[in-house]
């Protein structure tokens, strides 16, 4: 081998280690880390109780502070480890706290009350998962209502994209029709045009038609992707005219073509810019921000932020809402992520 | 990670929702091919065409023209109707400053800070952005074994939303947070992360390259699996040198695709907001109030709305955009036009 | 009964005009043959008969009715494609159901034509299979059947056999000669094959450059071709074509000879004096490349023959076999 291809084509265990090949690993690991760190440290993070939440320096596992019941109290009282003055070490039980000084039982003798100095004893604590995190806000708070209001939104402008989408690029891909590169300018013309440059008229029109604090009016204006025109319509042309012709002589009308031709063969396609859309419209944030205010039509994204923005965040929570929030796209991301890269890689698209 | 199985899974799901899809389709044909017999074969190609750009035109065109006039007019009222004629009167308040530099000569403060804001953004997030996204195509190009895997750990934070990278990091930076436990157990001092002004800074930057530096990699990664392999052979012939086959190789091949990111990158870049929103609401003071934050602030959050304001805001940003955007096309169409010679 | 006719069909693509004023008359039954180098406009004229393609000028009519703003859909042709076009989604029996499902065919009915042409062309085996699944020669007959079961009133082939290879063509050749015998269709057939367009048309039509150079049998065009396009264009090895000058005698500005009508020369006959610059031995016959006046002709001599290169040689022909043409390149007689 020369000194070309080892440089740009050694592997690990090659003959030894370039500084390329420590640098090479060292940004894979580090990448590793940096990029599911985080991540596995909220979803972490979401099975902690409040209290350990507030720990610093926090724990790697959920830990809680041991409780027993004791005779003679109501609720469970929390369990510390005690050095007491003779050297020896117990389990006993607070009953109450003054000042430095704790009031604790032997759990076993639930009696007779001893006073510790709060310096000379340990909480015992055991690992326990707070799924309190979880069922809660499903409960008391509204969550189920915004996962329903996501799920809305995503499933109805993923549908809507991809029939619009794809009737476009059929006429743009398989018709002459006089004005149709003018068809494609303004299409090209929409990708200059970002949400953010639109903001306030978009909201007058939504506004004007009835659609704010509507979730239509979230999806509509979201259905007619350029990105998705010029993707279908790419894979549209590699599909033979002939097939076409072939069709108009077997008697199909255009739409028949369309349904039956044109949409079973271009259903790659279709199954990227499905994902694509899923992806886009669950994670949507600045509009649905605008359009919607009343707090049941949220999705879960303006839900969490909204929490987010309390001056009390409740972190337990808010962390396990954040959570859930991310399981679709983590379901992408694992069973789907390959048809993402490779429509990226192969298209080059936005 | 198999891809066998959510392939079946997709066209099991296919066949169950294409059934009532079928069915519809089906009961379409008899008016649409009515239709196709008044308006003939390329007429069809019209109504094809309506749903999507009915859709461009009510949602996007026509919301183009009204900012325009909509950025000439003044008060509080919503509709275009209701408001009064200003003339440029909105621009004119945009830029009444004594100094453009100095924010807080202006009458418009908040826009001018939001002006350099974003600029500095834009300067430093940029440069990191595609150096990072450089360094790990090239690592990724490398005959890595299980590349794939390693092109997906890069590529996943691209997924997540927004508002979930903010809280993310959000978490990790706050005053207890993972970080400063980091700092603490090394020795040093925690810092305020969100709440001193330059760190805040540093973590707008950072984070929003950690959310997207995946996505540029991948373009990047492509354009250097693009490179002919027998180039790096007839380099190696030569006896060239691997960093000179890199400068007069590796770099100049790749020159087109690392221009459509920067563009892409700095098209981004001007526009940021959600991640940056969630994560430091603008905060600390305006360290880190970027032009969509303004433009949202005040066409609709703030007590001082004034909806005619953020239109003339979103027009200039506009302006910047399509300069950048005409930019990026001529460049996708020189290099096609390349990769047809 | 189906007799297709043209009257001065014209096709233009803005300023280009591809199509002049064709007229033809195609009777009943007959297998025509559209021949031309590749750019003459045959292709465009087929879908201007099947109704793909729309003319700029002139009519078409199918069985005295005026189809030419007819839909293809509508007009009873069926058409086999040079890719064969057979739709990739679908199976074999769906490929061929699919034009009868749309023109809302009883299924029963379907189902018998189906079993007809699977039949006729031996692809019962394969009725499940997908397109993709057959190897090219299996798919040619699946493309012809999804024709067969339309019952047409005329089948359009392009190119039909351009995408076999040579041993299978020739076979496929056969196979369609008999298909058009049994099925006595009419049949439009697109090549530039001439060799394919001699065995197979009952009629051949020679395009070139959007208009109809001659139209007749294959022998018609063989033994009188009208001018010096359609004499190069049939026959192979091609014409040659020499100045009147270099004959005893001759008339026209132009004569040309076929190399198989050239021999070696006896005694006392007029000949062609050329010098051997290439001999081609096939073992039944010897191909001579020479020079003659400094213009190339082409011999084909039968057997093996004792010639060597820079020998000249005398060679003779008969004077029926000579083609004489005018300064125009129109032939004379």
């Amino acid at each position: 081998m020369s000194r070309v291809t080892e440089l740009i084509f050694r592997r690990r265990g090659g003959r030894g280690w370039h500084w390329t090949d420590v640098f090479t690993w060292f940004w894979l690991i580090g990448g590793f880390v940096m990029m599911f760190g985080p991540a596995i440290w909220l979803v972490n993070s979401s099975f902690k109780s409040p209290a350990a939440l507030a720990e610093f320096p926090p724990t790697i596992l959920p830990y809680v502070t041991a409780a027993a019941t004791v005779e003679g109290h109501e609720r469970p009282l929390q369990l510390y480890e005690v050095t007491l003055p003779d050297g020896s070490t117990q389990v006993l039980a607070e009953v109450r706290r003054v000042g430095t000084v704790a009031q604790m039982v032997d759990p076993a003798t639930p009696g007779e009350i001893v006073r510790v100095n709060i310096r000379d004893r340990k909480p015992v604590r055991e690992v326990a998962f707070a799924v309190a995190n979880y069922v809660q806000p499903f409960l008391s708070f509204d969550f189920f209502r915004y996962l329903r209001n996501s799920v809305f939104v995503t499933v109805m402008a993923t549908i809507i994209t991809l029939l619009t989408n794809s009737m476009a690029a059929f006429a743009l891909s398989k018709y002459n029709f006089r004005g149709r590169s003018f068809v494609m300018l303004i299409i090209i013309a929409t990708l200059m045009v970002p949400l953010s440059v639109i903001l306030v008229p978009l909201y007058s029109a939504i506004t004007a038609m009835g659609l704010s604090n509507s979730l239509w009016g979230v999806i509509l204006p979201t259905v007619a992707t350029p990105t998705g025109v010029f993707m279908l319509r790419q894979y549209m042309l590699t599909i033979p005219d002939e097939l076409i012709d072939a069709a108009r002589m077997d008697k199909a009308s255009e739409w028949q073509i369309y349904w039956r031709i044109i949409l079973p063969l271009t259903a790659p396609a279709l199954a990227v810019l499905a994902i694509f859309s899923v992806v886009w419209r669950w994670n949507d944030f600045l509009w649905p921000l605008i359009v919607l205010t009343r707090r049941e039509l949220f999705t879960l994204q303006i839900a969490l932020n909204t929490y987010a923005g309390e001056t009390n965040i409740q972190w337990h929570f808010l962390l396990a809402m954040t959570v859930v929030t991310m399981i679709p796209v983590v379901l992408v991301f694992v069973f789907l992520q390959r048809f993402i890269t490779t429509g990226i890689a192969g298209a080059g698209l936005k | 990670m198999t891809v066998s199985s959510p392939r079946r899974v997709l066209s099991g799901t296919g066949a169950i929702l294409m059934a009532p899809v079928a069915l519809v389709a089906r009961l379409l044909d008899p008016p649409l091919s009515a239709l196709q017999r008044v308006g003939g074969t390329n007429g069809m190609a019209a109504f094809f065409l309506l749903p999507n750009m009915a859709v461009f035109g009510i949602f996007v065109l026509l919301p183009l023209v009204i900012n325009i006039i909509y950025s000439m007019t003044g008060g509080t009222a919503l509709f275009l109707a209701d408001r009064t004629f200003v003339g440029a009167a909105q621009y004119q308040r945009l830029f009444d400053c004594r100094s453009y530099v100095d924010p807080k000569s202006c009458t418009e403060d908040l826009f001018w800070t939001a002006v350099w804001n974003t600029a500095g953004f834009v300067v430093v997030q940029v440069v990191f952005m595609v150096v990072v996204a450089l360094v790990t195509a090239l690592v990724l190009n490398r005959d890595l074994r299980a590349r794939s895997f390693w092109r997906a750990v890069f590529f996943f934070p691209v997924l997540l939303s927004p508002v979930v990278v903010g809280l993310i990091w959000r978490w990790i930076l706050q005053r207890q947070g993972l970080l400063n436990f980091g700092l603490y157990e090394l020795g040093l001092t925690p810092v305020n992360w969100l709440v001193e002004r330059n760190w805040a800074f540093a973590a707008a930057v950072g984070v929003s390259i950690w959310a997207h530096v995946g996505f540029y990699a991948l373009i990047l990664l492509a354009g250097l699996q693009a490179i002919p392999k027998d180039l790096y052979e007839a380099a190696e012939m030569d006896g060239t040198r691997p960093a000179r086959v890199f400068w007069r190789i590796t770099l100049p091949l790749l020159a087109p695709n690392l221009l459509v990111v920067l563009v892409l990158v700095l098209i981004r870049a001007v526009q940021i907001f959600d991640e940056v929103y969630v994560l430091t609401g603008g905060g600390p003071g305006t360290a880190t109030l970027y032009l969509t934050q303004y433009i949202y602030e005040v066409g609709f959050a703030s007590f001082l709305r004034n909806p005619g304001l953020a239109s003339a805001a979103s027009i200039l940003m506009g302006a910047v955009l399509i300069v950048l955007t005409l930019f990026q096309l001529g460049i996708a169409r020189r290099n096609e036009m390349r990769g047809k010679r | 009964m189906s007799r297709i006719t043209l009257t001065d069909v014209s096709r233009a693509y803005g300023q280009v005009k591809v199509l002049h004023d064709i007229n033809l008359d195609i009777q009943d039954g007959e297998l025509i043959v559209f021949v031309g180098p590749s750019g003459c406009g045959k292709s465009t004229l087929l879908r201007l008969i099947a109704g793909l393609d729309r003319p700029t000028g002139g009519t078409i009519t199918i069985n005295g009715q005026d189809v030419t703003r007819v839909a293809a859909a509508d007009r009873g042709l069926a058409m086999v494609f040079q890719s064969y076009a057979l739709y990739p989604h679908m199976s074999v029996r769906q490929n061929l159901a699919f034009g009868l499902e749309n023109a809302r065919m009883p299924k029963p009915e379907i189902e018998q034509r189906i079993a007809e042409a699977a039949r006729m062309l031996e692809i019962e085996p394969y009725l499940d299979r997908r397109p993709g699944q057959l190897s090219g020669g299996q798919r040619q007959r699946v493309a012809i059947g999804r024709a067969i079961v339309r019952n047409p009133t005329a089948f359009l082939l392009d190119e039909p056999l351009s995408n076999l290879d040579a041993e299978l063509r020739i076979s496929t050749r056969a196979e369609l000669a008999a298909l058009h015998e049994r099925l006595s269709a009419t049949m439009i057939y697109v090549t530039h094959d001439q060799i394919e367009a001699m065995t197979l048309a009952d009629r051949i039509v020679v395009l070139r450059a959007g208009r109809i150079e001659q139209v007749g049998t294959p022998l018609d065009l063989y033994n009188k071709p009208a001018n010096l396009f359609v004499a190069g264009f049939i026959g192979a090895p091609r014409m040659n074509f020499l100045p009147v000058a270099v004959f005893p005698g001759g008339r026209g500005a132009t004569i040309g000879i076929r190399p198989q009508h050239l021999r070696r020369a006896t005694d006392g006959e007029p000949t062609l004096k050329a010098k051997v610059t290439l001999i081609e031995q096939l073992g039944s016959e010897t191909v001579v490349h020479g020079d003659a006046d400094g213009h190339r002709l082409l011999a084909v001599l039968p057997g093996q023959q004792g010639l060597k290169t820079g020998e000249e040689v005398a060679l003779a022909y008969g004077q029926e076999n000579l083609h004489v043409f005018d300064e125009n390149g129109l032939r004379t007689d």
